[in-house]
């Protein structure tokens, strides 16, 4: 776990104590709060990640070489999805980044029903876009 | 008062979804499947797969016979005059981009092709692009609060330009059947096509070509508890007459030379290559199966069922029907809720219903929602489904405020 971000760290001691769904609903609503807020004209037609069944907007930016995102949905369980993969990735470099496996992450938290194929939330849009803001 | 369904024993997939704990409320996306179909399919395969129309051996006599008397029970399902009015399609999208394409002639410059407001893309899109290559208007026939199609303004809208009216015979968002008999009238007044999508409105009740008096009727197989992979175009004698071939291959062609063909009149002539073979022969055994069954003990299941559903939701605080729907299903909203939360925790509670938009995106524009929940029933299903679902939603909302 030391490899973790220090966020990512805070959300696998969260959720591993959160067996029910229940517990990992309340968690993913509690996590989606604290996802800072985005400008207006952030909440743009350019930001916004299509394919998923809520809006969903994505912008990045990288600051000495590290990668920081801040993301924003309509719809409060995806803000804790969000919120949960920001947590792994904000901060890292380019080429940690790309090192992430999602599909393993979501399932420490037991979470990977979210990134199955069927689902039209949109996680996986949201994974793409990022690969794309930062190819 | 509990409502048990008497046929669900007959449809394997409901046991085996209760053990996962899983309450199946999409039929409208597809419904689960008798142990008939299964049967045939099964029996089709382990007895001999053979290609139809093709060869004289005996596996492809048997597979030829049992493909064809499919098409007279799907005729005689629809009350058809005759079983060359009924083509099989690979599904009810393909049947009505048949008709796109195989009635594009038809169409010129200025010309008026009049869909409604409620269709699925899969009834708009084809028109729209046919619209398009012909440079014609596609006209869209609003619909009123209870979810109907306005017939005031379809009588100002359906005039001397229509060449064809394709409309819902039951929204699959709004639950509601369609004024079809007044449309098609104004429609044939004008000396259009009418086409009817049946996706919906075959599941709930026996229709009659005969009465119903369209040009064209498009179902799917799998929403009437046939196998996927299956469509069926109904069309009238005469009107099929009117389409023009539109995919070429085998067993389509009359006489074919290198550089030119004739091609064989309906239905072989739009039933180019290998067809679902099997899938058709497993929609022959749904009928039959279908057939067997009380009708009018299946429609008071249905409605029954289906008063328990909107009694229920309307008794929740916050929750908005989309307008009156009156079999099968319903959709709603929530107040304060976003449907995709709603969805995601009634998936958590083992509710398989839909969320989102319902392959109906520009309806859900004219309704002001960018989605919805959709609760549909199958003939199946029983009131402890719906007991498990508002129980579910119950906690999901308390959750969610």
């Amino acid at each position: 776990m030391s490899d973790l971000p220090q966020a990512a760290g805070e959300a696998l001691e969260a959720f591993s104590q959160a067996p029910g769904w229940e517990q990992r609903a309340r968690l993913l609503m509690q996590w989606g709060e604290r996802l800072a807020p985005l400008d207006e004209d952030e909440r743009s037609e350019t930001n916004q990640v299509s394919g998923c069944e809520s809006r969903v907007w994505l912008v990045g930016e990288r600051q000495d070489g590290c990668w920081h995102f801040r993301a924003g949905s309509d719809a409060r369980l995806i803000r804790g999805l969000l919120a949960v993969l920001l947590a792994r990735v904000n901060g890292l470099e380019a080429a940690d980044l790309a090192e992430v496996d999602m599909a393993d992450w979501f399932a420490r938290l037991g979470l990977s029903r979210q990134l199955s194929p069927s689902r039209s939330n949109g996680m996986n849009a949201v994974l793409q876009r990022m690969c794309e803001l930062t190819g | 008062m509990a409502l048990f369904s008497p046929w669900r024993a007959d449809f394997p997939a409901l046991a085996v979804l209760e053990a996962q704990g899983q309450t199946y409320l999409d039929s409208a996306a597809t419904a689960q499947k008798p142990q008939a179909l299964i049967d045939a399919l099964s029996g089709y395969y382990t007895c001999g797969a053979a290609n139809v129309h093709r060869a004289q051996h005996q596996p492809a006599e048997r597979a030829t016979r049992a493909y064809e008397d499919s098409r007279i029970k799907v005729a005689k399902w629809l009350n058809a005059a005759s079983p060359t009015e009924i083509v099989f399609t690979r599904g009810a999208t393909e049947a009505l981009n048949l008709l796109a394409y195989g009635l594009e002639h038809l169409i010129g410059a200025g010309d008026e092709i009049v869909i409604s407001a409620l269709e699925h893309h899969a009834n708009l899109l084809p028109w729209q692009q046919l619209a398009k290559r012909r440079d014609a208007r596609l006209q869209i026939l609003p619909i009123d609060a209870a979810g109907r199609i306005d017939l005031a303004a379809a009588t100002e809208l359906i005039g001397p330009r229509t060449r064809l009216l394709a409309v819902s015979q039951l929204s699959n968002v709004l639950g509601g059947w369609q004024p079809l008999d007044d449309l098609l009238h104004l429609a044939k007044t004008q000396g259009a096509l009418t086409i009817v999508d049946g996706a919906q409105g075959v599941v709930h009740g026996r229709h009659d070509m005969t009465t119903l008096g369209c040009d064209f009727y498009v179902l799917s197989s799998h929403k009437l508890y046939g196998p996927d992979g299956v469509g069926v175009l109904y069309g009238r004698g005469e009107s099929l007459l009117q389409v023009r071939h539109w995919q070429f291959g085998g067993e389509m062609v009359r006489i074919a030379d290198y550089q030119h063909a004739e091609f064989h009149a309906a239905p072989l002539g739009f039933e180019a290559g290998t067809p679902p073979i099997s899938g058709v022969i497993g929609l022959g055994a749904t009928l039959d199966y279908l057939a067997g069954l009380d009708v009018a003990a299946v429609e008071r299941h249905e409605q029954a069922l289906h008063d328990q559903l909107l009694a229920g939701l309307v008794a929740r605080n916050g929750v908005r029907l989309l307008g009156s729907p009156q079999v099968a299903l319903a959709s709603f909203v929530v107040e304060g809720v976003h449907h995709s939360d709603l969805g995601h925790l009634l998936t958590e509670q083992g509710i398989a219903v839909r969320s989102g938009n319902h392959c109906a995106m520009p309806l859900m524009k004219h309704l002001g929602l960018d989605g919805a929940t959709r609760v549909s029933l199958g003939l199946y299903n029983d009131s402890a489904d719906l007991e498990r679902f508002f129980s579910a939603i119950d906690q999901a909302l308390e959750l969610l405020r």
